[in-house]
């Protein structure tokens, strides 16, 4: 759900297929029949942002069928745990307890176990009220003593324990209001279900793949957290066949989370510091680590990446530079920083393998948002739409600008592409890969490493001989890379010396178990402690897998500690025994006292008794008992409900989309109530269906891919042979849409929303359908489909798709809802020129929006 | 030994090859392409841009001088259930085909199915192209494949109107007949064909042919055996039109669904008896003319 994974991981999409032959069952459930639907056993169509209705439909299935793993959920999960008295779920209204509806967030203090200290807010505590909603990060700033929950109730029948709450709170998601919500018929939810159900268990496991059909919502997190109850109850974390697996949006977009280019974490998923903790990084360490668990050592993380950063000037006296760390003071993730552009209080911007003007929702606003810089630095392969949009735009073609209006200084730096540098790539799997330079870049292109690592230099060469203490940061990195080649490329296997760290005496950390918090140890990113073990570059292992176990050792390196299944221990039983012969994995061998298995290396103390139970007082992984598998959190178990790390629930509940052509069905809140939206002239929203004006847009749309491009374009519409496979901007609508607004097959139309109006070529397909929902009387709903691959510049050109989305947000993470909103659609080519501002106008005047 | 050719292995001795080909297992083609991209960039094929065409994903039609490998999609709209929707009793029968089998639909699902294919030269083992071929250029290789050497066409274009497939084809800008040589730049190297390397599913499979048509025959059963009714072998049969092909297909419906010939015939099998009734009709004619002429004095 929520990937097509067909169509965008074609390699990976290989071992679905070779799964499917083995006896492997393959459902998908996405608003389209995709190339994915027509190798799965099972296409069931849905409208697209009912995810959560679907899946609260599957969960309701298992809970009130009895059909959950009940061994697995009471001793692995949180279902046996008791929560705050004050806790309550949500209501007729939508909302749960601590809904404070001044500042549209929660108070996430009820949300705690019961005899736990209210955290704050949402796992943050850090946190401060003017960011409060920012993102948090899973179990921070959890505290238990010596790791265990302080009420529980093993048989699972205390009304306020998980389990009970979680019966009660998946109630009312019943085949009929699945089927009212989603459109989908009920016996294609219960068919699904069932087949979940029958491949769980102790002699099987399913998995779960999504992509951005499930993130890119409102409620996206909330998505995914749908499926982590699912497969909790099912049993299906941490074995052999199981999981969640994240699909990302190119080759490595892992990768660049994990170490990371993300604005509000350091490498590892070690929190971003804010102001709050002043120069104290004990200060920092309790606020942000929890005692217990792998975060535990929260404080060695920290102190190892500090001394990789600044080495010799990192000393116990200066707290390792602990103040020399970036503080974050506000929400500065890409659609707030897009805004304060236009605001005129952010003046530069770098852009590196990015495309915002074809990427990002709402296209005229992030134009809009460039247009107000001093200056834009983009590098990519060739001159994409960022890069041009001062000269080339809609609004330049409109006349609403003009490009001597345009003040932004744009330098255009050309990039080495990815067959032109060494690096890794980290796939869903956490499992890193060394890739080889095959040529040298040609002309002026340069690597990426090569340009931060030249930046940095010339930047502490202007820097140089300066006294004053803000420049410090930068003066005292430890910034000596080697070079290498006719480019005096860095060499990036020096790079990734540093990330994986050394001991005092030189030697390379194996593992991220070996780090110490005296600064006796180096590490760049705790995580990936051990990717170069022994001095070897474990990511560049290509021994082929027919020539060593299924598991594939000597294949790349997978973080943390070479893991290539993560919370292995939950492949045993509470006693340490494989669940069954045919799914055993990892287990506890007491002649020898150890965990043994098929090859993977156990996450769990090598020698840790399946019946340890942590003393009084103990901390770390000490404070984790022996059959507690989920060792990242304090409590050591598989969350079905989250007492921490979710600003906007600790269960998951159906909000319709934004922009959505009916009410919530289930609750009075129609959308998720600490969506974030922006009220400006720049983002105008199409009114709700339900209200006047929303009739002006009564059909859905949804954004993609097709295997034949690559994100917005930047890489491929280059590419002539990729171009002639996938030429133009298309939509796809159903035979029964094109006949009622009068579409042509192989025609034109006109796609439209508040925001603009776009035009595209007509596919007519039966793999999308009208979908029947809602109830007295069910009502037909029509979806667009919307390829976004195209712009202004490259070989072939077209309207993006991504003009016609607003921006509103999940406030867990920012992203924005790309995936469910409303339009009208009509046939034709769309005017140019002054013309097609008045059509816009024309739409908001009817729609009731303002212009 | 059936799957003999004229030339191979006869003609090349003790240098003959095994005969090699590909084996194209539709039922997992998941149309990526990724053959179409592949054999363009190896072999340097020209862009061959034809513009949205509107049938379903495929753009680039069909095999041309500058297509050598196609991927045809075929959306097909199928009768089930009510509303569109499988009953609770179609959805019971399904779970006990999984349950028998481990298979379920391939390329279909809620009344829909979306076959998706990928087409290349069938290096027949009677191939009319180079039999027709006046200069030598088009010629059997070791490897028992049909290869047009490009210093050699003349661009004749005999070869075109013989190949009972379409797929040899002249290229406007040089006049000369290009199409797929199954790599043979590569085989000489000891590599697969680049469209086979590519390929993510393995639904382009490339090998010595005899090892081909045992897993192909093995295959096809097996996907009968979970329902596939019409799963059916294409160019397997060494005794069909063209003596069997070097790239043989499974299709999962009729060859005419795909737009492939259902009976394919050497167009040269028949050229001893045509030759003598040319000559028959050539008599005639002269006949005719002398009638003509000498009449016409009178």
């Amino acid at each position: 759900m929520g990937s097509n994974m067909a169509e965008q991981h074609p390699v990976g999409f290989q071992w679905v297929v070779e799964a499917k032959e083995r006896g492997a069952s393959v459902m998908h459930v996405d608003p389209r029949f995709t190339r994915t639907s027509a190798m799965a056993d099972l296409h069931v169509p849905l409208r697209a942002g009912t995810d959560i209705a679907f899946l609260g439909g599957v969960i309701n299935y298992i809970l009130s069928g009895g059909r959950e793993f009940t061994e697995y959920v009471r001793h692995y999960t949180n279902a046996r745990v008791i929560i705050k008295d004050e806790f309550r779920d949500v209501d007729e209204l939508g909302l749960f307890s601590g809904w404070m509806p001044e500042d549209g967030v929660y108070d996430v203090s009820s949300w705690g176990y019961k005899g736990t200290q209210g955290e704050l807010t949402a796992g943050k505590k850090e946190q401060t009220g003017d960011v409060s909603g920012d993102q948090a990060h899973g179990a921070h700033g959890m505290k238990l003593e010596h790791g265990e929950p302080p009420e529980q109730d093993w048989t699972l029948e205390h009304p306020n324990c998980v389990f009970q709450i979680l019966k009660r709170h998946f109630a009312r998601y019943t085949p009929e209001v699945v089927e009212r919500i989603c459109g989908v018929p009920r016996e294609q939810m219960l068919h699904v279900a069932e087949t979940l159900c029958r491949n769980s268990g102790r002699e099987r496991t399913g998995a779960v793949c999504y992509a951005v059909g499930w993130t890119q919502h409102t409620h996206g997190v909330q998505n995914i957290r749908a499926a982590a109850i699912i497969q909790l109850l099912l049993g299906n974390i941490g074995r052999p066949g199981g999981g969640i697996l994240a699909l990302r949006g190119h080759a490595n977009i892992q990768g660049s989370t994990d170490i990371p280019t993300l604005y509000d974490i350091l490498p590892g998923y070690i929190p971003m510091p804010h102001p709050t903790s002043e120069d104290d990084l004990d200060r920092f360490v309790e606020l942000n680590g929890p005692d217990t668990g792998v975060w535990g050592s929260l404080k060695s993380y920290t102190v190892s990446m500090l001394k990789a950063w600044w080495g010799e000037a990192a000393t116990p006296a200066n707290n390792f530079a602990y103040s020399y760390l970036p503080r974050i003071d506000g929400d500065h993730s890409h659609y707030p920083m897009m805004l304060r552009m236009i605001d005129r209080e952010t003046k530069g911007f770098i852009v590196i393998g990015q495309n915002p003007v074809v990427g990002s929702a709402n296209s005229s606003l992030q134009r809009k948002a460039l247009a107000n810089l001093d200056w834009l630095v983009v590098r990519d392969t060739s001159e994409i739409e960022t890069a041009a949009f001062w000269y080339d735009s809609p609004e330049i073609e409109t006349g609403k600008t003009r490009p001597e209006e345009i003040g932004t200084e744009v330098f255009f730096m050309p990039a080495a592409a990815y067959t032109e540098k060494d690096g890794t790539f980290t796939n869903t799997q956490r499992l890193l890969q060394w890739r080889f330079k095959a040529v040298e870049p040609p002309w002026d292109c340069r690597s990426d490493l090569w340009f931060t690592h030249q930046l940095g230099k010339r930047v502490r060469e202007k820097l140089a001989g300066s006294d004053d203490p803000k420049d410090r940061p930068i003066l005292d990195l430890t910034w000596d890379y080697p070079t290498q080649g006719p480019q005096k490329e860095p060499d990036a296997e020096t790079i990734m010396q540093e990330v994986n760290g050394r001991h005092a005496d030189g030697r390379f950390i194996s593992k991220y178990q070996e780090l110490k918090d005296d600064g006796s140890t180096t590490c760049g990113s705790w995580i990936h402690a051990g990717i170069y073990a022994d001095g070897v570059n474990q990511a560049a292992r290509k021994r082929p897998g027919s020539e060593q176990s299924w598991i594939a050792p000597e294949w790349g390196w997978a973080w943390p500690a070479d893991r290539r299944i993560l919370y292995n221990r939950a492949s045993a039983d509470p006693a340490g025994k494989p669940w069954s012969e045919r799914k055993r994995y990892i287990w506890w061998d007491s002649d020898k006292r150890a965990w043994t298995g098929v090859g993977d290396n156990p996450d769990f103390e090598p020698d840790k008794d399946p019946g340890y139970e942590p003393p009084e007082g103990a901390k770390g992984m000490a404070a984790i008992s022996g059959s507690s598998p989920f060792i990242v959190h304090p409590d050591g178990l598989g969350w079905l409900f989250s007492p921490s790390g979710l600003v906007d629930g600790p269960l998951p509940t159906h909000y319709e989309p934004h922009e959505s052509p009916i009410d919530n069905l289930l609750y009075r809140e129609r959308s998720n109530p600490t969506r974030q939206t922006f009220e400006r002239p720049e983002n105008p929203y199409n009114p709700p269906g339900v209200e006047p004006g929303g009739e002006v847009f009564p059909f859905v749309f949804t954004t993609y891919r097709l295997t034949e491009h690559h994100t917005a374009g930047g890489m491929s519409r280059s590419v002539p042979f990729l171009n002639e496979l996938q030429p133009e901007m298309f939509c796809e609508v159903s035979p029964e849409l094109a006949a009622e607004r009068g579409l042509e097959h192989g025609g034109w139309a006109m796609i439209a929303t508040t925001r603009t109006v776009i035009e595209a070529r007509v596919l007519v397909t039966d793999r999308l359908r009208p979908l029947r929902i809602g109830s007295d009387p069910p009502r037909t709903v029509h979806q667009v489909g919307l390829p976004y691959h195209w712009g202004r510049k490259g070989l072939v050109t077209g309207d993006s798709a991504n003009e016609l989305l607003p921006l509103v947000l999940d406030r867990n993470v920012h992203i924005s809802e790309y995936k469910a909103a409303t339009c009208d659609i009509r046939p034709g080519r769309r005017p140019r020129g002054p013309a097609l501002r008045e059509l816009v106008a024309e739409y908001r005047r009817r729609a009731g929006v303002s212009s | 030994m059936k799957l003999e050719t004229h030339a191979w292995p006869g003609s090349y001795g003790a240098e003959a090859k095994p005969r090699v080909g590909f084996f194209t297992d539709t039922s997992i083609c998941i149309g990526c392409k990724a053959c179409e991209v592949a054999c363009k960039e190896w072999n340097h094929v020209p862009e061959s841009s034809e513009g949205f065409t509107g049938h379903s994903y495929d753009n680039t039609v069909a095999l041309d001088a500058d297509t050598w490998r196609h991927v045809a999609f075929i959306e097909q709209r199928k009768e089930v259930g009510v509303d569109g929707a499988a009953s609770l009793a179609q959805s019971a029968s399904l779970d006990q085909l999984i349950d028998e089998t481990g298979l379920g639909t391939y390329q279909e699902g809620d009344g829909l199915r979306w076959l998706m294919a990928s087409d290349v030269c069938k290096h027949c083992t009677h191939a009319a192209c180079l039999e027709v071929c006046p200069t030598g250029a088009l010629f059997r290789t070791e490897f028992g494949t049909v290869v047009v050497q490009e210093d050699v066409c003349n661009g004749c274009g005999y070869c075109v109107p013989a190949c009972p497939f379409g797929v040899l084809d002249r290229r406007e800008e040089d006049g000369r007949v290009w199409k797929c040589t199954l790599c043979y730049d590569r085989l000489k190297d000891d590599r697969e064909p680049a469209c086979a390397q590519a390929c993510p599913t393995h639904s382009i499979q490339f090998g010595e042919l005899s090892e081909l048509r045992e897993r192909a025959q093995v295959r096809v059963e097996t996907l009968r055996d979970a329902g596939a009714e019409k799963a059916q072998l294409y160019l397997h049969d060494s005794d069909d039109g063209i003596g069997g092909a070097g790239a043989f297909f499974l299709l999962l419906d009729d060859p005419e669904v795909y737009g492939l010939p259902p009976d394919p015939v050497d167009t040269t099998h028949d050229i001893g008896t045509s030759w003598k009734a040319v000559g028959a009709a050539t008599a005639g004619l002269g006949l005719t003319l002398a009638a003509a002429v000498f009449g016409g004095r009178r």
